[in-house]
């Protein structure tokens, strides 16, 4: 059962991560990080022995139409307690993220799914390809303003 | 001048073959791009997506209660714990209880779906390594467990039965005795298969030292459920995060830690003993009652971003589902423990053989519209 102290957690967490901003969510410590820093935090937040997320259960992208945003879902397996992790850009045209597959090895295939559906880029990684669908797609299907004339996906 | 040159595929560098998508072992459409060295594989490619249909997609413009059936067609050897992973997150959303009768009966039939998943598996195995006798084995008990399932709710693979609020329709009234019926029939058969392939010398030669993965590589693949247990990482959700009446039931994680394809063999047969475990003490305390809370026609989640685990037979499914408020999800994101798994697999089968490879695969028990939804 997961018995942790909630607002402990947000303590350290806003202690390591300066800069970034907690969201009031019932299930989660939820913190959205600058996207500069989130490769230095994701790796902080493996290797602190205070936190030790060294478990990515779930990397995904969200498009909630005037920005997009990836979502880290982390739990550590030694302490027993989780928190999601957010960065968020307003850019659609490009949006750039750094990668976190060298910190937990399960990112480099979320990544390349992130891009294939949402089309959100990621700094050095090493094989950012599409994953489901064919290479010469046009669009990315899980943003809002995707429109498939030929498969109606509804 | 030309001049006269003999080239030998292979010699120096790579050569590369496929495997699949239509291969027998590859478990369904799934591609695998072997670099090989004789017949010494160096490095394995997946690609995905032969049978990607886009499930997420899909979800975003159907209610609550039409995910339920799509998430059937993911994993479609454990479909009750699908169905159970978005019930209990459109549940935990609206703050509902379930009635106890419900709590009980979805244990029961994940069991039994974990259950019959791992019998699919044993036979599909022993076949993987040649030997066809398992298949007929497990088939036969697995009958057993799907004749079950069509007596109460009419479908064998594809069931919907675990909605939102409840069940669909209340079991059917042999439900208890069938089940009854099942477990010492079952733990009769059970050690045939320890007799079959378990003390087998071939198939101990096959499948120890082979596909080695560590805790930490399992952890940092995100490798769950039988697999990721045969490292001895402790990843039960049933455990961890008890859900529906895992609380108030006595069962064993189990745990071994040599990492190799017999240890994730030897997981999967002890969970078989586990699960009937966990039926015998829920079956006769089934309570009277209602079989679904009082829901509304149209479910609107409030605005917010909802998570919930659940341990299929493969591993943890994570739905994470996002709410505007309306009757639509704004996105809903499956989390699929097969996902995960089977990118662990370039790690695992480097510096092994082909058929090892198939070993490997096997032995993650890998179903393959889970990876692409």
């Amino acid at each position: 059962m997961e018995t942790f102290d909630h607002n402990a957690l947000q303590e350290t967490l806003s202690a390591m991560m300066p800069g970034a901003v907690f969201n009031t969510n019932p299930q989660f410590v939820e913190a959205v990080v600058p996207a500069n820093d989130l490769h230095k935090f994701a790796l902080e937040l493996k290797m602190n022995s205070k936190t030790q997320f060294d478990y990515l259960v779930c990397q995904t992208g969200l498009d909630k139409n005037e920005e997009l945003s990836v979502v880290f879902h982390l739990r550590s397996t030694k302490l027993n307690h989780s928190c999601v992790l957010k960065v968020i850009t307003s850019d659609r045209i490009n949006p750039e993220f750094d990668s976190v597959f060298d910190i937990w090895k399960s990112a480099e295939f979320f990544e390349r799914e992130i891009f294939d559906l949402l089309g959100i880029k990621f700094k050095n990684h090493p094989d950012l390809r599409r994953l489901f669908l064919e290479d010469d797609f046009v669009g990315y299907p899980l943003r809002k303003d995707f429109v498939d004339n030929i498969n109606i996906v509804q | 001048m030309v001049e006269k040159r003999e080239i030998i595929l292979g010699e120096n560098e790579p050569y590369v073959i496929n495997m699949g998508p239509q291969h027998p072992s590859t478990h369904g459409v799934l591609r695998f791009e072997l670099s090989l060295k004789g017949e010494t594989v160096f490095k394995v490619v997946p690609h995905c997506g032969y049978i990607h249909r886009g499930i997420e997609k899909m979800c975003e413009s159907n209610t609550y209660q039409q995910i339920i059936h799509l998430t059937d067609r993911m994993d479609y050897l454990s479909a009750h714990p699908n169905n159970e992973a978005v019930s209990l997150c459109v549940e935990k959303a609206l703050g509902i209880e379930v009635p106890e009768r419900v709590k009980v009966i979805r244990t029961i039939l994940s069991e039994l779906g974990r259950l019959a998943s791992h019998q699919l598996w044993w036979c599909a195995f022993g076949m993987d390594l040649g030997a066809l006798t398992t298949f007929f084995y497990g088939l036969r008990d697995r009958e057993k467990i799907l004749d079950i399932f069509e007596e109460s709710f009419g479908s064998r693979l594809l069931h919907s039965y675990i909605c939102p609020g409840g069940l669909m329709n209340d079991v059917h009234p042999n439900f208890k005795q069938r089940i009854k019926d099942f477990i010492p029939y079952f733990r009769k058969k059970l050690p045939e298969y320890d007799q079959l392939l378990s003390g087998n010398v071939i198939f101990k030669e096959r499948s120890r030292g082979i596909g080695m993965l560590s805790l930490e590589d399992a952890i940092s693949y995100g490798v769950t459920g039988p697999s990721g247990r045969g490292s001895g990482f402790s990843c039960d959700i049933r455990k961890s995060q008890p859900y529906s009446a895992y609380d108030r039931v006595d069962f064993k994680e189990i745990l071994f830690t040599e990492g190799d394809t017999y240890a994730r063999y030897r997981v999967r047969i002890a969970e078989m003993w586990e699960s009937m475990k966990i039926l015998e003490q829920l079956v006769d305390q089934i309570p009277d009652g209602d079989y679904t809370a009082k829901m509304k026609p149209i479910i609107k989640l409030p605005e917010g971003e909802y998570y919930q685990s659940v341990e299929t037979a493969r591993g943890e499914l994570g739905v994470y589902i996002v709410s505007k408020g309306d009757k639509f999800p704004v996105r809903v994101k499956f989390r699929t423990p097969n996902f995960s798994n089977l990118f662990a697999i370039n790690h695992m089968a480097v510096g092994h053989k082909i058929a090892d490879l198939v070993a490997i695969s096997g032995s993650l028990d890998l179903v393959i519209p889970d990876i692409d939804r």
